[in-house]
């Protein structure tokens, strides 16, 4: 980022919530040279003689948010999305830091690939990248890919997400050779023998509409085999978007035991069921599956009591055009990023968790997982804010997504709490 | 109805009936020595099959001719139509060539709805994937009013592949509307999840028990790959299981009558006795074909009539409210007025 | 209010006297048959029938059309017609063919009757009995029998009733826009 000298901001009157900080009340943020220069409540006499106000009257001001699992698509599935276009939809969206998956063309497997994807993002990218390396050569689940020289290059994480590492005993070297470096190794958890060829949750949705279905079980038992990895290795086992309840339960399990196990899971397993697919909405097409009301009951559960330690976005955009092949054919994928906060803040107003538990759960616990710096709110920090309408209705309109991807399931869904500014670094970006 | 026949899912009870007794009419055309009747002359029917089918097309294309439709077959590998673009250039292609009805057969569910929303041409579902098979079941169920006279409160079993069979599906949608009972009958492996849910449907896993007391027993088409799916040790095996032979068919009622949407594997689902027996009404069901998808088509080409009407009338009334619309503001001025005089005699 | 033409006696009248004149224009009843168009014709036909026996002593065949299907307007029609039964047990191989229709009018319904007939057959020749010309034609075509001529605007319309569902045989003309009471 630049380091020549920016204009002052002063965040005034607007209710600032850090966990991390023990800050939760009404107060004023100064912003000096793209750091946090002091936070006074109702203060503003040290303010310097040239300041742009942002009266936040009403407003909420968090720590900026934190994707740990975004597709940023480039390189190679530029038409799908671009670091730019990403970028751009995760600042809209709250986000001033993503972690991009390595199942890009080619596959993020060598240094190489990180350092063009890292170059681009500081060309044209709205906020940080962090990239995750995959965890096998061409994420093919054979053999591990060079790890180290990835971390070097910058990667935060490995993960072959997309496609599972069907072979344990690759996944239990990749859980033991991941220690040298203490980074998480990402699991997309799936049994592709028991989901073969399925297309959405295993149910009587699934048999009503005549598709063939992904059971529960597909996801349980590689969690269940991860965890007896992680037992084995003590590597960091991080599984990614935790869609059913059987999963969530064996994570609470081995949390218990105090295994390094984190959990994360997305905004659409908490807020719609395998019931959205009805009509063979595509839009509803995504891997794992929308399962069914008891596995969105659960992983709100998992919320509420700490089992899930991250809501991550899985942002997957597509092409309209791949979205229209068909329920079989249609590429799994949402594109999330501008949608994720606005339905997490559901959970707020349903008491399912605070805003404290909020801001762990998309700022705080993020950026700990994957080793990036704090976006926490104190004095001398970096200026990385979300600036928040608790009351602001709008309706998602997947057409004004600046992503390229307008795959939702949420299209019309209307929303109660929107991102009205981010702050990435102390530059200050519209969100509406 | 609306444009399209797109499953039984889509239609109720009364449709049903609608089409069965149209179809009645069109089964005394076809025992007619000329078995033609003008009364789609000049319309087009072009059957858009992207998974190969011989007994179905040519139902509809029999169907069309003998509406006096103009009938062409297209065939399609589903292979060679992977993009969207793709698939809906097809369809947009028929219809400019001036297609009315497109019939629509594809291996992927739900291939007929994505495209129906796409064009003004009615689309009939002649199959997708393990979807539904609508004309299919409205044939059983015309061939089984026809045997029985009746259709509420009869016993009806489906045996074998239900998992991977849109013509259960679609049977069993509608025989749980007309208020018919459905007993499945098949592996455990090949019963799909939830079916036990629905109203009127019992699962069972061995034929004896099914069977017993059927007023109908219609047999499902196995295929043989399902054995390299693991869904059965072997077709041998299955047949053991699940085969209708004469022994099996004395445990239904007396006057059972034996269905299959054909073509058989004599020996694997039916013994040759029974699928020739007098009790097999496996040619009814062909023959009663050609009546309901002409009742379809007959029905559809109706509805779509009825349809642009109605958009037409539906332009009058906007115009029409359009005008009264100046007229609004007016009356809330009046309103206001009125409103306001009131709170100001309080 | 709407005019009475025809009453039940009279109703009576006309049918005998075309039965006769069937008959007389046919030099008897050999290889006659009558096949009625649904719905009215069917009773007219069925009451032909009958006088003609009466007078020969031989009841000719009978058989009912359905012309549904045969129409040249189902695309311009809003609900599809229901298909009502076409029962025609007897070849009509060389037959001569009376159709009966309760009110000719602009011909299309007789144009589709004789197309339908044709593919039944062959028959010598087609004949055709009305029970009211109305006038109006939109197609070359002329009653053989006929059992009242009036003349109508285009937009009035002629109602007739029969005893197998109604109380009674009547032919009424109602004016545009009038309407019968259990039509409200």
């Amino acid at each position: 980022m630049s380091t020549s000298k920016k204009k002052s901001i002063l965040i005034k009157g607007g209710h600032v919530i850090d966990p991390s900080s023990s800050l939760d009340g009404v107060m004023d943020l100064l912003v000096q040279d793209g750091r946090i220069e002091d936070i006074s409540p109702q203060n503003g006499q040290n303010t310097p003689p040239d300041y742009e106000e942002i009266n936040a009257t009403g407003l909420w001001v968090l720590p900026g948010l934190a994707d740990i699992h975004t597709h940023l698509r480039e390189p190679g599935f530029e038409y799908k999305e671009t670091i730019a276009t990403g970028t751009k939809a995760a600042v809209r969206g709250g986000f001033t830091a993503v972690c991009c998956m390595p199942n890009t063309q080619p596959v993020n497997d060598e240094p190489a690939i990180t350092r063009y994807i890292l170059k681009k993002a500081d060309a044209d990218g709205a906020c940080r990248v962090y990239p995750v390396g995959a965890i096998t050569k061409g994420q093919k689940g054979e053999t591990l890919a060079e790890m180290a020289a990835l971390a070097e290059a910058g990667c935060v994480a490995f993960s072959d997400d997309g496609n599972p590492v069907m072979d344990s005993l690759i996944m239990r070297r990749a859980l033991e050779y991941s220690r040298i470096f203490g980074l998480p190794i990402v699991s997309h958890a799936e049994d592709t023998r028991l989901s073969e060829e399925g297309v959405m949750n295993e149910g009587i949705t699934a048999t009503r509409l005549g598709l063939r279905g992904i059971p529960n079980a597909a996801e349980d038992v590689m969690v269940a085999r991860d965890i007896a990895l992680c037992e084995l290795t003590k590597g960091r086992l991080h599984v990614a978007h935790v869609s059913t309840r059987g999963s969530i339960r064996l994570i609470r399990e081995a949390k218990s035991r105090g295994l390094p196990v984190t959990a994360e899971t997305c905004p659409h397993y908490f807020t719609i069921t395998e019931e959205a697919v009805a009509g063979f909405n595509t839009a509803a097409k995504v891997n794992p599956p929308l399962r069914s009301k008891q596995d969105v009951a659960a992983v709100c559960e998992g919320l509420t009591d700490g089992t899930i330690d991250v809501i991550a976005t899985d942002h997957a955009p597509h092409h309209r055009e791949e979205k229209a092949m068909g329920f079989d054919n249609a590429p799994p994928g949402i594109s999330g990023l501008e949608t994720a906060l606005s339905l997490s803040l559901r959970l707020v107003s349903k008491g399912v968790i605070d805003l404290n538990r909020l801001v762990e759960l998309m700022s705080v616990n993020p950026c700990g997982i994957m080793s990036i710096p704090t976006r926490k709110i104190a004095k001398g920090v970096d200026a990385n804010l979300v600036i928040i309408d608790p009351e602001l209705e709008w309706e998602v309109a997947p057409d004004l997504f600046v992503s390229l991807g307008k795959n939702t399931p949420f299209e019309s869904l209307r929303l109660k709490g929107r991102v009205v500014k981010t702050i990435v670094y102390g530059d200050v970006i519209e969100c509406l | 109805m609306t444009k399209d026949l797109l499953g039984i899912k889509e239609l109720d009870k009364d449709d049903i009936i609608r089409i069965l007794d149209t179809a009645s009419g069109f089964k005394g055309v076809l025992e007619r020595d000329i078995k033609k009747v003008p009364t789609l002359r000049g319309k087009t029917m072009v059957n858009l099959f992207f998974e190969p089918s011989t007994r179905t097309r040519m139902s509809f294309e029999l169907a069309g001719k003998r509406l006096s439709m103009d009938v062409t077959n297209v065939s399609i590998s589903a292979s060679s139509v992977t993009k969207g673009e793709t698939l809906l250039d097809t369809i947009r292609t028929m219809e400019a060539y001036g297609a009315d009805i497109v019939v629509i057969r594809h291996s992927s569910s739900g291939i007929p709805h994505l495209l129906a929303d796409n064009v003004t041409a009615s689309l009939i579902n002649a199959g997708d994937g393990f979807n539904e098979h609508p004309t299919q079941a409205l044939l059983d169920i015309f061939t089984i009013r026809q045997h029985k006279g009746r259709l509420e409160g009869l016993d009806v079993a489906i045996v074998g592949d239900i998992a991977h069979s849109r013509v259960a599906r679609s049977n069993i949608y509608a025989m749980g509307k007309l208020g018919i009972n459905v007993r499945l009958i098949g592996p455990p492996t090949l019963i799909p999840a939830g079916m036990d849910s629905l109203p009127k449907v019992k699962v069972f896993h061995r034929m004896e028990e099914g069977i017993s007391g059927a007023d109908v027993v219609m047999q499902l088409r196995v295929q043989r790959e399902r054995q390299k799916g693991g869904f059965f040790p072997n077709i041998h095996e299955y047949a053991k299981l699940y085969i209708l032979n004469g022994r099996r068919l004395s445990m239904a009622k007396d006057d059972a009558i034996v269905m299959h949407p054909g073509p058989i594997n004599r020996g694997v689902e039916i013994s040759s006795a029974v699928a020739d027996g007098e009790r097999s009404v496996i040619l009814d069901q062909v023959n009663n074909g050609v009546a309901v998808r002409m009742a379809v088509v007959y029905l559809l080409s109706g509805e779509k009539t009825s349809r642009m009407m109605e958009e037409r009338r539906q332009r009058t009334e906007d115009r029409r409210q359009k005008t009264d619309h100046k007229l609004m503001p007016a009356q809330e001025r009046r309103q206001g007025t009125k409103d306001r005089r009131q709170k100001n005699e309080y | 209010m709407p005019a009475e033409i025809l009453n039940q006696k009279e109703i009576s009248r006309v049918i005998t006297r075309m039965a006769h004149e069937i008959l007389e224009r046919n030099k008897g009843s050999k290889d006659l048959c009558l096949v009625g168009i649904h719905r009215g014709g069917v009773y007219l036909a069925g009451r032909l029938a009958e006088k003609i026996e009466t007078i020969e002593g031989e009841r000719p065949p009978v058989g009912t059309l359905d012309i549904t299907l045969y129409r040249d307007d189902i695309s311009l029609r809003k609900d599809p017609p229901v298909i009502k039964e076409t029962d025609i047990p007897f070849s009509l191989n060389n037959m001569k063919v009376v159709l009966v229709d309760d009110v000719l009018f602009t011909g299309r319904t007789i144009r589709a009757a004789m197309d339908a007939v044709m593919d039944f057959g062959r028959p010598a020749r087609i004949q055709l009995a009305a029970l009211i010309d109305r006038g109006h034609r939109e197609l070359p075509i002329k009653a053989d029998y006929v059992g009242k001529n009036i003349s109508t605007a285009r937009k009035e319309n002629v109602k007739v009733y029969y005893t197998e569902e109604e109380q009674t045989d009547l032919v009424m003309l109602l004016k545009e826009g009038e309407q019968t009471e259990e039509d409200i």
